[in-house]
């Protein structure tokens, strides 16, 4: 999903290729980027199901703003993913509810 | 408690427009932005500004971003990044949240340029993963590069609409189709026809019934709506899609100017004076917190807040106040002109201000029949190489006039004009109008190239760039097959700012009927 060449945009100045985790999966992705960037690049559509009915949530606005994207992130839960940077090492976790699911933990 | 001079919240085009104009004065300045980077919606807008060289027209937007982020270092504007404003009271007094600590500050002016966040519409299935803001698809394919999906339905036709829904294209995503619940076309026409010409299909008097998917969207169904807005049954259509963008308009973000107790108009929007000033003395809205309109407009009204602070605060006295307010004025009025300006809106002209009829294929269909071309001044044939420019709608824009270096472009002095071809001038076909005009809606057409041949440029901004000798087929303006074609040349120059000329053969009589280029056989 990744844009490698644009007719308009230069080559973008990725930061380098780092590891993280989503729910102890060994992912890859540019520090720096937001989370959900990598998340997406890798196919990853689910951020977190919602806390009554459980239903799949995503990146609504890609800004910050409307927190559909939250997860856990290094523990912390409702982290917006759309504008947290990727940090070498970070532990990603699907959010259930407010809190990460016990078996998706390392 | 630090005080400043004047405080601004929002580093994008108004907040640093504002701030910058106020440090020139002599202001103490400071910018608190929530974001990690300064230039808020500008760095994700990939496209050539619409206005007149002073309004930086044929600019694209993350250049001016680039220049305006400059112009705030040179003037020693201080932006803190990672701030939230999370408070604004009737003193003037700025509470911030940055790096886990809540601060307060203090200033004798306050600018409120907050910006607009995307409204949505609710159908079954909206919030799956695969729904999202137009704003949201541009933001992760231009600034965070990663293509939202692979086949988008983009709902709302609009400018965002429809320039979203080319940069989608670009970024070399699939666009279904672009669905509009009202009967016309909202954004400009040259937008559309852009999208039209590449064989995106418009479904006007459509809306999303729903998103189909368990997961994440899978596919769309639209319906079509009757004279009341109900969805017509048996008028469903399917599409397989992974990603449906809304395009359904914005809100000022203004929830700031109502904590301070900022009086608000009917629909809602803060209550402006001269200058963004609000009901509270000494805090001002600039940019889409205080209406929504678009970079340019918020532009200059940030700098319109900046001289009003000046004034206020005894850094500009009232000589240069009334000049320079007559000229940010007089530039942003150029803008609020035309069949799309904010007075018109709702508004269903029959014709341009010459009194040319307006192409109802054009705001149904996204692009202009054959046989309505010869209405408009722009598109006149003549003998040799000419321009052609199928700009048909009162839209504030003026490169074309500006960068021909022979006079054979007119819009005059209102910029809202449709361009007129002077055919007494002689055209060299340096095609510096076709790469600057920001609705890629000029060509050059020569038909006495060669016999029985007819050469036509058209601005070209995709990949892989065309090379001289690609034989392929030649698009009409709704994207239709309509001849062989095979490429002349492309040419690209740092004039043409990424916009490559792209110049291919047709049959003669196809000269005023191809208008894209498809690589391969139809």
């Amino acid at each position: 999903m990744r844009i490698t060449e644009h007719p308009i945009l230069d080559a973008p100045a990725y930061g380098p290729l780092v590891p993280f985790t989503l729910d102890g999966q060994a992912m890859e992705g540019y520090e720096g980027e937001p989370i959900a960037a990598a998340l997406k690049a890798a196919g990853h559509t689910i951020h977190r199901y919602t806390k009554k009915r459980h239903c799949p949530r995503c990146v609504f606005c890609a800004i910050g703003r409307c927190t559909d994207c939250v997860m856990v992130v290094n523990g912390e839960p409702n982290v917006r993913a759309c504008v947290t940077p990727l940090a070498r090492g970070m532990r990603v976790q699907t959010q259930h509810g407010v809190s990460a699911r016990k078996e998706d933990t390392e | 408690m630090s005080h400043y001079d004047m405080i601004v919240v929002g580093a994008g085009p108004a907040g640093l427009s504002a701030a910058v104009q106020a440090a020139s004065h002599g202001l103490r300045v400071a910018v608190f932005d929530e974001n990690a980077r300064p230039g808020g919606q500008l760095f994700k807008q990939i496209h050539k500004f619409f206005g007149s060289k002073e309004h930086m027209a044929k600019t694209r937007g993350f250049n001016i971003g680039t220049a305006l982020l400059q112009e705030a270092r040179d003037t020693g504007v201080t932006v803190v990044l990672d701030a939230v404003a999370v408070g604004l009271y009737p003193n003037r007094e700025v509470v911030v949240r940055a790096g886990g600590a809540v601060r307060h500050y203090k200033a004798d002016a306050v600018v409120v340029a907050a910006g607009a966040s995307e409204n949505t519409v609710a159908f079954e299935g909206w919030t799956l993963p695969g729904v999202m803001g137009a704003g949201a698809a541009q933001t992760m394919m231009n600034i965070n590069r990663v293509r939202p999906g692979k086949r988008v339905l983009m709902l709302g036709s609009g400018n965002v609409g429809l320039v979203v829904g080319f940069q989608l294209l670009q970024a070399g995503c699939e666009l279904v189709a672009v669905a509009d619940a009202a009967p016309r076309i909202g954004g400009y026409g040259v937008h559309a026809a852009k999208l039209a010409r590449c064989g995106v299909p418009f479904y006007l008097s459509h809306t999303i019934l729903r998103a189909e998917g368990t997961g994440r969207v899978t596919g769309v169904v639209i319906s079509e709506l009757d004279a009341q807005w109900r969805p017509k049954s048996g008028s469903e259509k399917h599409f397989d899609a992974d990603t449906i963008c809304l395009a359904v308009g914005l809100s000022p973000m203004n929830q700031l100017l109502r904590m301070a107790g900022c009086a608000v108009r009917e629909n809602g929007d803060v209550l402006c004076y001269p200058f963004g000033e609000t009901s509270v003395s000494g805090i001002y809205a600039a940019g889409d917190a205080a209406g929504i309109e678009e970079a340019s407009s918020a532009m200059i009204g940030g700098r319109l807040a900046a001289i009003g602070a000046a004034h206020r605060l005894g850094y500009l006295d009232a000589q240069t106040l009334a000049a320079e307010q007559a000229r940010l004025e007089g530039m942003l009025q150029s803008l609020r002109q035309g069949m799309f300006a904010p007075q018109n809106r709702g508004k269903a002209a029959q014709s341009t201000d010459e009194g040319c009829p307006l192409s109802s294929s054009l705001l149904g269909q996204g692009y202009l029949r054959d046989d309505e071309i010869a209405n408009y001044p722009g598109c006149k044939q003549a003998k040799g190489v000419h321009p052609v420019i199928e700009c048909t709608q009162n839209i504030p824009c003026n490169p074309c006039q500006d960068v021909c270096p022979k006079g054979c472009i007119r819009v005059g002095a209102n910029i809202v004009a449709l361009p007129v071809v002077d055919k007494t001038a002689t055209c060299t076909g340096c095609g510096l109008c076709v790469a600057a005009c920001p609705g890629q809606a000029v060509f050059l057409v020569d038909e006495d190239a060669e016999p029985g041949f007819a050469l036509v440029t058209l601005p070209y901004e995709f990949l892989p760039i065309p090379k001289a000798g690609d034989k392929g087929t030649a698009l009409g303006r709704g994207g239709q097959p309509v001849c062989p074609a095979e490429v002349v040349r492309c040419k690209s120059a740092s004039a043409y700012d990424r916009t490559s000329l792209l110049t291919i053969r047709v049959p003669k009589e196809m000269g005023m009927r191809a208008r894209f280029w498809k690589g391969g056989a139809a």
